[in-house]
């Protein structure tokens, strides 16, 4: 039996400029030999055909550059979005239009648990579809009285929870004075809870550990199974803690023969000293293998738009809510800039609001002063407000951006209402400002915030239609070939993996996005209804049904 | 049961003094066995000739007192310390330079068998009015020290003397709610931030060496009413900076305007401390009599 294997498929968008299409491409030791026609690549000895794709499109396998991977821990319990939303194992979840329709959904999970005591947990709740809507305690105690429950919000910081949660949490009583605990009639809280502090008191009780950032080991297998359905084979983890029991944890599933994804965590930034944090960074970059990459930090600067805890430049937030809330100070963002072009370790920055986006650019142009180093790529995450003179100074200082373009939809009519008015909210996630500046882009879900599907994402940046479907901002539209662009070589590059992974050339890791339509022949509307048949990840074959 | 545990947050930008704050209290404990939890940075702020033994989550230094890093979880810090043996006496929390402390006492407000003691910002006296003007974190610096019980306005000495007197009166202006404490190189009493708690050199003796404050204790009757008079105490403007004792069957404890009364058994008395000379020691003996 050969070693090579050449693929025929239907067409291959390869991503290479000097040959953009391809009939076939053969693959040895899971690395690619070459993309051309069948009588090109023969010329590399033996092989074996596999026809498996011969009506398939193949197209470089997608890389989300900011996911989290909990989204796979948080699948385990019950899912009451708004919309429609696949899991791993491939079911589509509707969504739920109504309050009723969540705590009916909570019933039914509820009557299938055994154990009266054993909590039940909910997640991806949005009142902002639902008028706004809460959920009370009294609603949730009619679901279970004996069991706590927790249902958390999709914006990770709010969770609803019924009475018996409160008693084991021994926030059952009056007189309580807490900004992040409302306060029925009755003098009892209400049964929500504000913030990760009062959220983590709780959470024990209702499923929800205290480090919502991390996934576990199920939940690692689990999000890998949602990367087949979609397309992807590299993924980042865009804020994991890298505990000594965490690293052993992924280098050992990632490990696995049949482990179907590269994961690329970035170290999140707090617990460690500025001058720690890049030691233990370079110390993990060491320890990285094909499929477990680490040696990335990831800062945050601020808060949410949406939760109006973004930091705003003037005029601030259009509803005249108070600025939000620094995450670091600035000069400990300008020390660990300087300690990590010292040592040559990439930082991802979260920038929602454009005041903190202005800070991440003061804090690099100093910074960069002192330890001047070529070929950086430090990323700003997010991004969303960043104007066009903030853009080219991104591509003045060597940064690049990761922008949320799914943000458009789901929060994009919150964002002309309410948050930052209808001029900024036109300008949000500027891909187009973004690349006429030069800027190397990204685009991104932050699933599990909304779901992971680079192809939804570039069917976001192509259209910028919000749920309500009105076309926000059709001047920072993008075409489909730059959306795909993205969504491949540009996440790529953000991670300094564009020579391994992103397009189909010679010498580039085996990884591909099998669909089942070619996405630059259809629509751009119907750019987030191409199928996806699984993914090729380094040479080896990952069927969707088979997940 | 034990009694609550107290915990008090200090607070304050990067660079007001809040390691060499907490420095200070860790030689000056007096007997105190305090619990140093700080802030998620994970920046060691214990002075390197206090500390006996390092573990792997835990910091022994001298005298009895601990040091941990709470990181994002902080109730499961608070509740390591609570379990500890011998216990702790109080539980200092060092917030980072951009927490708003206020909020995390909050949060330990929630947690049953903890006592929200106090805030306690510092600010570097030199450099706070220009700090709230900064258009990045202006507003935060703001936030945090109107969440002060306890104002330590650190670096006195970088102030030049006749400008003392202005600066006193624009901060007490600014944030009429906090007890002002100037200082310099973070020398604050313990007394006065932490509360009358030491075993030595505390009770009658109040640790008046350095001069910086003074005290008296007022006779309560026990049938007073509790909550009436520490409410007065608190917010009266006699100058107390700290107050506790025991009326009654009950436990005042006051810090700045904050006060509270839980039940409690004690040595029948009340203890007031302020700035020496700014103690209104008539109008005290008045409220009670």
């Amino acid at each position: 039996m050969s070693d090579i294997t050449i693929y025929p498929a239907r067409k291959i968008i390869t991503m290479n400029p000097a040959r953009p299409e391809a009939t076939h491409v053969a693959v040895r030791d899971g690395r690619i030999l070459g993309a051309g026609t069948l009588k090109e690549l023969e010329g590399w000895g033996a092989y074996e055909l596999d026809e498996r794709f011969a009506d398939k499109v193949l197209m470089p396998g997608m890389v989300e550059g900011h996911a989290h991977t909990m989204e796979g821990t948080l699948w385990r319990n019950v899912y009451v979005g708004y919309f429609d939303r696949m899991d791993p194992d491939g079911t589509v979840w509707p969504g739920l239009k109504s309050i009723d329709a969540v705590l009916a959904r909570l019933a039914e999970a509820e009557a299938v648990l055994s154990d009266p005591e054993a909590p039940l947990s909910a997640w991806q709740l949005d009142p902002i579809y639902m008028d706004n809507q809460r959920v009370n305690r009294a609603q949730l105690d009619a679901v279970s009285a004996t069991r706590p429950i927790g249902v958390l919000h999709a914006s990770v910081h709010i969770m609803n929870v019924n009475t018996r949660a409160l008693e084991l949490a021994g926030l059952m009583r009056k007189g309580i004075e807490h900004p992040g605990i409302p306060l029925g009639e009755d003098g009892y809280p209400t049964g929500e809870l504000k913030g990760p502090e009062v959220m983590g008191q709780v959470g024990a009780h209702v499923g929800y550990a205290q480090a919502l950032t991390d996934c576990d080991e199920p939940g690692l297998r689990a999000f890998a199974k949602l990367c087949v359905r979609q397309g992807v084979t590299t993924v980042t983890d865009l804020a994991a803690g890298l505990s000594p029991e965490s690293v052993e944890m992924m280098l050992r599933v990632t490990g696995e023969e049949r482990y179907p994804a590269r994961v690329v965590p970035l170290r999140y930034f707090m617990g460690l000293s500025p001058a720690d944090l890049v030691a233990e960074v370079v110390r993990l970059r060491e320890m990285s293998t094909d499929r477990l990459r680490m040696g990335r930090i990831k800062v945050v600067a601020d808060g949410s738009i949406q939760g109006f805890s973004a930091r705003m430049r003037w005029p601030g937030y259009y509803n005249g809510a108070p600025n939000g809330m620094w995450y670091i100070a600035p000069e400990q963002m300008e020390e660990i800039f300087e300690r990590a072009l010292e040592a040559g370790v990439q930082i991802h920055t979260h920038t929602n609001g454009d005041q903190a986006t202005e800070l991440a650019l003061e804090k690099m142009e100093a910074a960069l002063a002192r330890h001047p180093r070529r070929d950086h790529r430090f990323t700003l995450q997010h991004c969303q407000l960043a104007d066009a003179a903030q853009f080219r100074k991104i591509a003045a200082l060597g940064m690049c951006v990761n922008l949320f373009a799914n943000h458009h939809f789901y929060w994009g009519d919150a964002h002309y209402n309410l948050t930052v008015g209808p001029e900024r909210a036109e300008r949000m996630n500027a891909c187009r400002t973004a690349l006429e500046s030069g800027v190397p882009m990204a685009m991104h879900s932050d699933a599990p915030i909304t779901p992971l599907a680079p192809l939804f994402t570039a069917w976001c940046a192509v259209n910028r239609l919000t749920a309500s479907g009105r076309v926000q901002g059709e001047a920072e539209r993008i075409s489909v070939d730059e959306a795909l662009y993205a969504v491949t070589l540009g996440a790529a590059y953000t991670l300094h993996l564009d020579g391994e992974v992103g397009s189909i050339e010679t010498g580039k890791r085996a990884d591909f996005a099998v669909l089942e339509e070619d996405p630059t022949a259809v629509d751009g509307m119907a750019l987030k209804d191409v199928p996806v048949w699984g993914t090729v990840q380094g040479g080896r074959v990952f069927a969707a049904s088979e997940q | 049961m034990s009694a609550a545990l107290p915990v008090t947050v200090i607070g304050g930008y990067l660079g007001a003094g809040k390691t060499t704050l907490v420095n200070h209290l860790l030689r000056h404990a007096e007997g105190r066995r305090l619990a140093v939890l700080v802030n998620e940075f994970g920046e060691l702020p214990i002075d390197a000739d206090l500390i006996e033994a390092e573990g792997d989550d835990l910091i022994s230094i001298s005298g009895g007192c601990v040091c941990c890093s709470f990181g994002s979880d902080l109730t499961a810090a608070l509740l390591r310390l609570a379990a500890l043996e011998p216990r702790p006496d109080h539980v200092v929390i060092e917030a980072s330079g951009v927490a708003i402390p206020g909020a995390i006492l909050s949060s330990v407000s929630l947690l049953e068998g903890y006592r929200a003691d106090g805030v306690v910002i510092l600010a570097d006296a030199a450099g706070l009015r220009r700090s709230i003007d900064d258009p990045y974190v202006g507003d935060t610096v703001r936030a945090q020290v109107t969440g002060a019980d306890i104002i330590v306005l650190n670096k006195m000495d970088l102030v030049a003397e006749a400008s003392r007197g202005v600066l006193l009166d624009w901060v007490a202006g600014e944030w009429p709610g906090a007890a002002v404490l100037p200082v310099t190189g973070g020398a604050a009493p313990v007394d006065l931030v932490l509360g009358i708690g030491g075993t030595q050199g505390s009770g009658s003796a109040l640790g008046h060496a350095d001069g910086l404050f003074e005290s008296m204790v007022l006779k309560v009757p026990g049938d007073f009413d509790a909550a009436a008079l520490a409410e007065a105490i608190a917010t009266g403007g006699y100058g107390v900076v700290r107050a506790k004792g025991w009326v009654g069957s009950w436990l005042i404890h006051v810090v700045g305007q904050r006060w509270a009364v839980t039940p409690g058994q004690g040595a029948p008395g009340l203890v007031c401390i302020g700035l020496k000379g700014q103690l209104r020691r008539d109008g005290l003996a008045t409220l009670v009599g």
